[in-house]
């Protein structure tokens, strides 16, 4: 058993005590994150970015993994106690899990979501082990047009299934993938774009933009807002476990959530936050059995499907990112940019290549769900109490670290400056209402994909057809121009927007 | 003409602008041919699809009916100037004076930021977490970043 003996030489690499202990620590900090409103995994990873200089690959990356789905954790508590949802995935677990709060069950609510994603996470973390080397084998199967109508697939449906309106998420990616243009040519050594500055040439730091625009431009759109009124249920915390009848009823509900979650996550522009949605309205489809209460007013179904989804869509999604070396969300981009950090080509050589670190990720991650269970669940007091810091104290602390993780990157001050910038730039878009993720996406894959166009295109003498002619490559963009067609369909377009309205 | 949705209109222009400048930027460079493809081949392409799109969001924006015409609303300029100059004066001053003095300016220049400022959460702030990157960042994870003013260190 090949896939044994994988798991066996990830949990040898996981079970070492350095890794242990970025692991543990990845999940407290994810987990505080996620009970934090306001500060999500992508500003916290961007932030940390600088600091794995000093670490190896495998510990880094196990540490960042685990501040993803340990934000998935944290975020349900928040949405459950305060029905301020801490992380966007976790909007959907807000509606019914703070009206269990309400009437006195926010233990049982935190139970469940808690077991079903733990749960989800041990089926996830089962997915990628077996799933991932038959699709890397097939990535050895691509040649540059493949590679880039890959990553147009990946691109158009990152926006296609994300919210908000299509053609302003399009222009985003393209807004990135220009961006992504400021460098210096890899084929000719011709500097872009650089404006004669010296830092340009070698590209804008994907740490600045994700710092400006994550970090610093969320903090002055939540400065901009008048302050919310938060009413915590710190003291109703007790009776922890739930009951006979709710096992009954979340455990069905957990099974179909997983399913669901760990089918969405592998899709590009999947990950947590569709996939809390998906299940959310597959639950609300479903009659467990006439008695039981309504969604909406506080039904453990409500809390359970979403939840375990959620973290399913979170473990899954780092199939192509391990596979293919293609991000189908913006937390995964950021990983993407810290293997380059630390010096390893994203891409379906890495579990050759790097066995120990990719088999050690994977087995790290159940590694993670188990500590994230015991910190979560009985230690669940200790989170409530960081609800009741202010936000006063909060975004001090995160520009501070921003701002020193931003410099320590390439000890330059001019990466600052970029990030000071980046801040007006994100919050020109969030008042314009342009969703960033995308960007950051378009950012990450620019060089690749005109690396990838221009040898292809170089490989058939410049034929376009070349993207047409070879069939996986026909293949993969056929599916993207579907998804578009399909979300254009009035029927659908009508549903998604519905859908995502109840988001806002 | 009415404009029917103002975040589009202004996203739309913002795009076109943005097309057609990375679009005029790549004329700078050597367009090749399909089959040698040059450096400005890639941007020109995309520079020209950005600001189609972006036309066809303005054209969308006054055409399209939208309930509440989409305001922009008001821009939190105090905030958004108080973090802007805070990030960029702490970029200028830490290689200069050192974490110990430039950490304090920018914690408590951001704290302005927000509706409520009081001396005592602004000091408390400026403790806890000028000791604290000490402790991770320097003690810790050993990055280099100076400690004290450069006239001090010699």
């Amino acid at each position: 058993m090949e896939l044994l003996n994988n798991l066996a030489l990830g949990f040898g690499v996981a079970f070492t005590l350095q890794n242990l202990l970025y692991a543990f620590f990845g999940c407290i900090l994810g987990t505080l994150i996620g009970v934090l409103p306001g500060l999500g995994p992508v500003a916290t990873i961007a932030m940390l970015l600088p600091s794995i200089y000093a670490l190896d690959a495998t510990p880094a990356l196990i540490m960042l993994a685990g501040i993803y789905y340990g934000a998935q954790y944290g975020g349900s508590t928040t949405a459950i106690l305060i029905n301020v949802p801490g992380e966007s995935s976790s909007v959907v677990t807000a509606i019914d899990g703070y009206q269990m709060a309400r009437k006195g069950r926010a233990g049982a609510a935190l139970a469940a979501a808690g077991l079903g994603s733990f749960f989800a996470g041990c089926v996830g973390t089962v997915i990628i082990a077996a799933f991932a080397p038959p699709l890397t084998e097939l990535a050895f199967k691509f040649g540059p047009a493949e590679y880039f109508s890959l990553m147009v697939l990946g691109l158009i449906g990152a926006v296609v299934l994300a919210s908000g309106s299509l053609v302003k998420a399009i222009a985003m990616i393209l807004l990135g993938l220009l961006m992504g243009q400021i460098n210096t040519d890899v084929i000719s050594g011709v500097p872009r774009y650089s404006f004669d500055i010296p830092e340009l040439t070698d590209g804008i730091g994907f740490v600045t933009i994700a710092m400006g625009i994550f970090g610093f431009g969320e903090i002055v759109s939540n400065l901009g807002r008048p302050a919310e009124h938060r009413e915590v249920f710190t003291k109703s915390v007790t009776g922890l476990w739930p009951t006979k009848r709710d096992f009954m009823d979340a455990f069905p509900a957990v099974l179909r959530g997983t399913a669901l979650g760990s089918i969405l996550g592998v899709l590009p522009g999947g990950g947590a936050l569709l996939a809390s949605f998906a299940a959310y309205t597959l639950e609300k489809k479903t009659k467990a059995r006439p008695d039981e209460v309504e969604f909406g007013k506080g039904n453990i179904r409500g809390v359970a499907g979403p939840e375990a989804a959620n973290n399913a869509g979170a473990q899954t999604s780092f199939i192509p990112m391990l596979t293919l070396g293609i991000p189908p969300n913006a937390v995964m981009a950021l990983m993407v940019g810290a293997m380059t950090i630390k010096g390893i080509q994203p891409g379906p050589q890495v579990m050759t290549s790097n066995p120990q670190l990719f088999w050690g990720l994977i087995a790290s991650m159940w590694v993670g769900n188990a500590m994230l269970i015991i910190l979560n669940l009985p230690l669940i007091g200790m989170w409530i109490k960081l609800l009741t810091v202010p936000y006063r104290f909060l975004f001090p602390a995160i520009v501070v670290f921003c701002g020193i993780g931003c410099y320590t990157l390439n000890n330059s001050s001019f990466d600052v400056y970029m990030t000071a910038a980046f801040t007006l730039v994100g919050y020109i878009f969030y008042k314009l209402g342009c969703e960033p993720a995308p960007l950051l996406l378009g950012f990450i894959l620019g060089p690749m994909m005109e690396e990838n166009l221009r040898r292809a295109l170089l490989l058939s003498r410049g034929d376009w057809t070349t993207f047409g002619t070879r069939p996986l490559s026909a293949g993969l963009l056929v599916a993207a121009a579907l998804m578009i067609v399909v979300v254009m369909l009035p029927s659908i377009k009508a549903k998604r927007e519905e859908a995502f309205q109840e988001e806002d | 003409m009415k404009i029917k949705s103002q975040r589009d209109f202004w996203s739309g222009l913002m795009f076109i602008a943005v097309g057609i400048g990375f679009a005029w930027g790549a004329t700078n460079y050597s367009f090749g041919s399909s089959a040698r493809p040059g450096p400005g081949y890639f941007p020109f392409g995309l520079g020209i699809l950005q600001a189609l799109l972006g036309a066809f969001l303005l054209f969308e924006s006054l055409v399209v009916e939208t309930e509440d015409g989409e305001p922009i609303g008001p821009w939190a300029f105090k905030p958004l100037f108080i973090i802007m100059f805070a990030v960029g004066l702490f970029g200028y001053i830490l290689p200069k004076l050192g974490m110990a003095l430039s950490l304090p300016i920018l914690v408590v220049i951001t704290s302005l930021a927000g509706d409520e400022f009081h001396w005592k959460d602004a000091i408390i702030s400026v403790v806890v977490l000028t000791l604290g990157s000490w402790f991770i960042f320097i003690y810790g994870l050993k990055l280099v970043i100076p400690l004290w003013p450069s006239f001090l260190a010699g």
